[in-house]
């Protein structure tokens, strides 16, 4: 058992939250919103020790590097929004980041999500492979082709159309079937991993 | 009321209870059964200890928070484990405040076993906000965009850093994440300056994961917490661990074996129910 | 001024950075460069909005006592001691707030978590039915998946990984890449609407 007040506050807490199981109380609203507090402080403090002192206050007091100071007026037009009658200042810093970052984007978007997919897609079925990955491959050539179909809503799913859609329900009924599998996965395991801290940080019943 | 529609009825607190048990017993008595490697686990182990020592680092990206670091911290420190004991060059970068705790607390769990330093072996680097300007930002210049490393020394003055200046000195980026920023890395980072990406992800994102695999903008593949126990069992096969050395994963399979078999249990009988409920109403 | 002119921003600097990506030039590097510092530092500042607006909400709810007011007091009372730990002494390993992070956070947030584990569970017992021939094969692939991903099921029907490897890899990977494609049109489609002003959600009203 450890003698550790921080893990017994720690497994104090746990409890607390595990008690929502049974019905919302106290103990569950006290350890969330405790919760939420350390969250925001310990971001206030992860961004003054890691961006503002190192990246603005630094550079522009201590180095006298001035350029710095464009950005910094840039950023400092978001509190803005504190005053009702300026609060439209905001929008320049939030249009300079949007605005960059899909310039940013687009160009890499194309490559990685469009063109490096669809040319997998299309280089898979080759002559010369063996049979069994052949027609694998040829799975999933119709699977893409078709799932694409089915998302495609301007024209209506009728006849021809119509059934190569129903072939792409199919495959995407697969892959969630194959996706709830994994998501069973995952949260289990987070309750193996408190389950674990329980018994062997705190009781210390298991190795 | 038949059976049927009484088991339909059932208080949810049992079933919670039930899960509960299955969690806890396997815990307690373990039964230690093997598991099975998966191609990409192995794809993955194996790109990284063809890694030189000293040469090429690898930037670990912890992509995640407390809410996934059940399945995902194992696999972080699994994967510290196997860089240290080969004398690879770690960078660790956190994009979200709440991520950076993350990489303290792997790296306290793992480094004092292989007597790794900050700045010889492992660089531990500060949160930056602005993601996507961060990976990027990196293909330029790392020093030009961190400045210090969390403890606060320039990156300058690191003689781990001495020859690494961007992701031309990087072998493998490896995002280890619960979100989608994996592929982003693939496609911003991937894309733009040609270096590999690995990545170790909860089991939730590990299907959507299968299509960059097949493209190889991925180089390898952690699933969940079975990836984790996966590499786990691989670098303890090789020698790469200590004989103490607690497999967190391995340990929680086996309790994942049996709610697994409790889920099946309860969704057949759920379905047994339902078809005879209906057979009843059509009556 | 209030709309045009960051509507000017955001085209400027959308289609800039598009130009640039195809520019090799030393000029067009170092623009890319420097718009990534700045992102990083603008960045900085909304972080800071994004803190404020959350001690808003609860500063509101403590004056007009609404519901679970007592509450907030606790929120807010964490906020200022765990900001005041982190500035005042700072964040290395052995920190008080490294042990604020790893003993209050860590535990409450995966726990909170780890809860969908019980839910789920119920969620699966009651509502996963094979109501239509669809559903069926949803359910039998999840059951099949669930089988065979752990120790038990690959011991009990060992050729069972392989299978579930070439469901993965062949018709999932097919169906996740369909998805995958029209998510990424989609995004460009939106970024291409934003950098052309048609898209102006952003800038919220007024």
């Amino acid at each position: 058992m450890s003698y550790n007040p921080w893990v017994w506050f720690a497994a104090f807490l746990t409890l607390c939250t595990f008690s929502f199981l049974w019905r919302d109380n106290p103990f569950y609203k006290f350890a969330e919103h405790l919760f939420v507090g350390v969250s925001v402080g310990y971001t206030i403090s992860i961004l003054y020790h890691n961006s503002f002192m190192p990246r603005v206050w630094e550079p522009i007091v201590t180095n006298h590097q001035y350029y710095v100071l464009l950005p910094t007026l840039l950023g400092l037009l978001a509190f803005a929004i504190f005053f009702k009658k300026i609060s439209w200042l905001i929008r320049y810093p939030i249009a300079f980041i949007m605005g960059s970052t899909c310039g940013i984007s687009i160009p890499r978007s194309f490559e990685g999500y469009i063109f490096k997919h669809t040319q997998s897609t299309i280089t898979a079925i080759s002559p010369g492979l063996p049979p069994f990955l052949l027609i694998s491959n040829i799975i999933m050539v119709i699977g893409v082709i078709t799932t694409l179909l089915y998302f495609y809503f301007s024209l209506e799913h009728k006849g021809v159309m119509g059934k190569v859609a129903n072939v792409g329900i199919w495959y995407i009924m697969l892959a969630f079937g194959a996706s709830f599998g994994y998501t069973v996965m995952a949260r289990v395991s987070l309750l193996i991993g408190r389950l674990q801290f329980l018994l062997h940080d705190w009781l210390g019943v298991i190795k | 009321m038949n059976i049927w529609e009484k088991m339909m009825d059932i208080d949810r607190r049992w079933i919670y209870l039930l899960v509960g048990i299955c969690v806890l017993i396997p815990l307690i008595r373990p039964v230690g059964l093997p598991t099975f490697t998966t191609p990409y686990t192995q794809a993955l182990f194996d790109y990284i200890d063809k890694i030189p020592p000293d040469g090429s680092a690898i930037l670990i990206s912890f992509d995640f928070d407390p809410a996934t670091a059940p399945e995902l911290l194992p696999m972080a420190q699994a994967i510290l484990r196997h860089c240290f004991f080969k004398d690879i060059n770690v960078l660790c970068l956190g994009l979200y405040p709440t991520y950076i705790g993350m990489i303290d607390m792997a790296l306290s769990n793992v480094k004092d076993d292989y007597e790794a330093k900050s700045g010889e072996d492992f660089v531990f680097l500060p949160y930056v906000p602005g993601v996507t300007a961060v990976m990027l930002s990196i293909g330029e210049d790392i020093k030009r965009t961190f400045g210090r490393d969390y403890y606060g020394v320039p990156l300058d003055s690191l003689p781990m850093m001495r020859h690494i200046r961007n992701y031309d000195d990087i072998a493998l980026v490896l995002s280890i994440s619960g979100t989608q920023l994996p592929r982003e890395w693939a496609v911003l980072v991937g894309t733009t300056y040609h270096v590999r990406v690995g990545v170790g992800t909860t089991a939730v994102s590990a299907a959507e994961f299968y299509t960059f695999l097949q493209t190889g903008q991925f180089v390898g593949m952690l699933g969940g917490l079975k990836g984790a126990a996966e590499y786990e069992n691989l670098i303890h096969a090789k020698g790469y661990t200590k004989k103490d050395t607690r497999k967190v994963a391995s340990m929680g399979m086996d309790a994942q074996s049996f709610v697994h078999m409790l889920m099946i249990v309860l969704i057949v009988i759920g379905n047994i129910a339902y078809f005879n409920i209906r057979k009843k109403k059509a009556r | 001024m209030k709309r045009q002119i960051p509507l000017i921003i955001a085209f400027i600097c959308g289609i800039g950075m598009i130009i640039q990506f195809f520019i090799p030039h030393p000029v067009s590097q170092k623009t890319y460069e420097e718009v990534l510092h700045w992102q990083i530092i603008v960045g900085i500042f909304m972080m800071i909005i994004a803190v404020r607006s959350l001690c808003v909400v609860h500063i509101d709810k403590i004056r007009r006592k609404k519901e679970g007011w007592g509450y907030s007091f606790i929120t807010l009372f964490a906020i200022a001691f765990t900001a005041f730990v982190g500035i005042a002494f700072g964040m290395g390993e052995e920190s008080l707030i490294s042990d604020l992070y790893q003993y209050i956070m860590v535990p409450m947030q995966s726990t909170m978590f780890s809860l969908l584990a019980f839910y789920m569970a119920s969620a699966a017992y009651r509502a996963f039915k094979a109501r239509t021939a669809q559903a069926t094969l949803l359910l039998v692939v999840a059951l099949v998946v669930m089988f065979g991903r752990v120790p038990v099921g690959e011991r009990l029907v060992p050729w069972l990984p392989r299978v579930i490897e070439w469901i993965l890899m062949y018709p999932n990977m097919a169906a996740q890449r369909g998805i995958l494609l029209g998510v990424g049109l989609g995004m460009i489609a939106t970024s291409l609407k934003i950098i052309l002003g048609i898209e102006r959600g952003y800038l919220g009203g007024g």
